[in-house]
């Protein structure tokens, strides 16, 4: 058979068939080729979009490289519905069946090990956002009308824009103040943040500390002070979500999403 | 504060995972891209596709 084969996950073999509407990468229904006791969920994509010079090319295009996260995403998805996959990183292509068979052969241990670590486990993704002072200020901004929990609380937010100053002085004392305000801040979004990942750790197996996210992506308002991935039995997952969610009343200024179920992407290492 | 929850998965949000997570697999069954490192197709680098006054990190790898 022609074509590139993309490999999204090796699992555990699982009883319940992938739907027939699912598609991958490329437009491709997945199919599962089972080695051992593993399966390894492929798809077959085109050589003249998968193979190593297009492929370059492509991973440089955002368009693309959206389409093609989402896609294999959208397959992880389904697999995680049925299994604990774990999943391969982007873009893993092998040229035919018996590249891929011969792969898990030689990976059989560490996959078996890995997957009896991840089984039954999920993972969800915590960020913490100190939201702009700028955005605070404008009582007028939508996010404001938006956060019914705040008025709750009138004592704690911000004061109200200093008036326009009226001497060179004047400005320079605001602006020292504002500045203070700020450092102050981020200190509070620091500790926070250190605070929330250790109690959210107490809860989880498995950790990670992912880079902030560069607002210029994300679009997020506000910068990116924690970055958190936790590895948490299906189980007790409902438990840590009420946890994350509790911890709305606890600092003004600062925002928590949460992302999740995850299949365990960021816990997919042997070295652990 | 607010906690959110978005249905609509954030592109930042999956390639924090799909391209700084999975397993990673190279050598002679693979093709050569796997290879490379996906990490450096980092956010600096899909910000100067679309912003183009920044340089491909990928310019070196051609």
């Amino acid at each position: 058979m022609s074509g590139l084969r993309y490999v999204y996950a090796v699992c555990r073999p699982f009883g319940t068939p992938l739907s027939a509407q699912l598609t991958g990468v490329a437009g491709v229904p997945p199919k599962q080729l089972t080695h051992h006791g593993l399966v390894a969920v492929v798809g077959h994509v085109p050589e003249e979009d998968f193979a190593e010079r297009p492929l370059r090319a492509h991973l440089e295009d955002l368009d693309w490289l959206s389409a093609t996260a989402r896609a294999h995403q959208n397959v992880i998805d389904a697999l995680t519905v049925v299994t604990s996959p774990l999943p391969l990183r982007l873009a893993t292509v092998f040229l035919d069946d018996s590249g891929v068979r011969t792969m898990m052969e030689q990976r059989e241990d560490a996959f078996l090990r890995t997957l009896d670590r991840l089984d039954g486990r999920v993972e969800w993704g915590v960020k913490v956002y100190a939201e702009s002072p700028e955005a605070s200020e404008n009582t007028e901004s939508p996010e404001a009308s938006e956060t019914t929990e705040s008025s709750e609380n009138p004592d704690s937010r911000p004061a109200p824009s200093p008036a326009k100053p009226v001497s060179g002085r004047d400005y320079l004392r605001q602006r020292r103040g504002q500045h203070r305000a700020h450092e102050e801040k981020w200190e509070r979004a620091e500790e926070f943040s250190r605070r929330l990942h250790e109690t959210l750790s107490g809860y989880a197996e498995e950790t990670r500390i992912h880079a902030p996210q560069n607002a210029a992506l994300s679009h997020a308002p506000g910068r990116n002070v924690l970055n958190a991935a936790y590895l948490v039995p299906r189980s007790e997952s409902e438990a840590f979500v009420e946890l994350v969610d509790r911890t709305k009343d606890d600092s003004p200024g600062l925002r928590v999403e949460l992302t999740g179920p995850w299949a365990a992407y960021s816990f997919s290492g042997e070295d652990s | 504060m607010t906690v959110v929850e978005r249905r609509e998965i954030a592109l930042v949000d999956l390639l924090d995972r799909l391209l700084a997570g999975g397993v990673v697999i190279s050598g002679d069954l693979t093709l050569r891209i796997a290879d490379v490192d996906l990490v450096r197709i980092d956010l600096n680098a899909l910000i100067s596709s679309v912003n183009e006054q920044v340089p491909s990190p990928w310019g070196e790898l051609e």
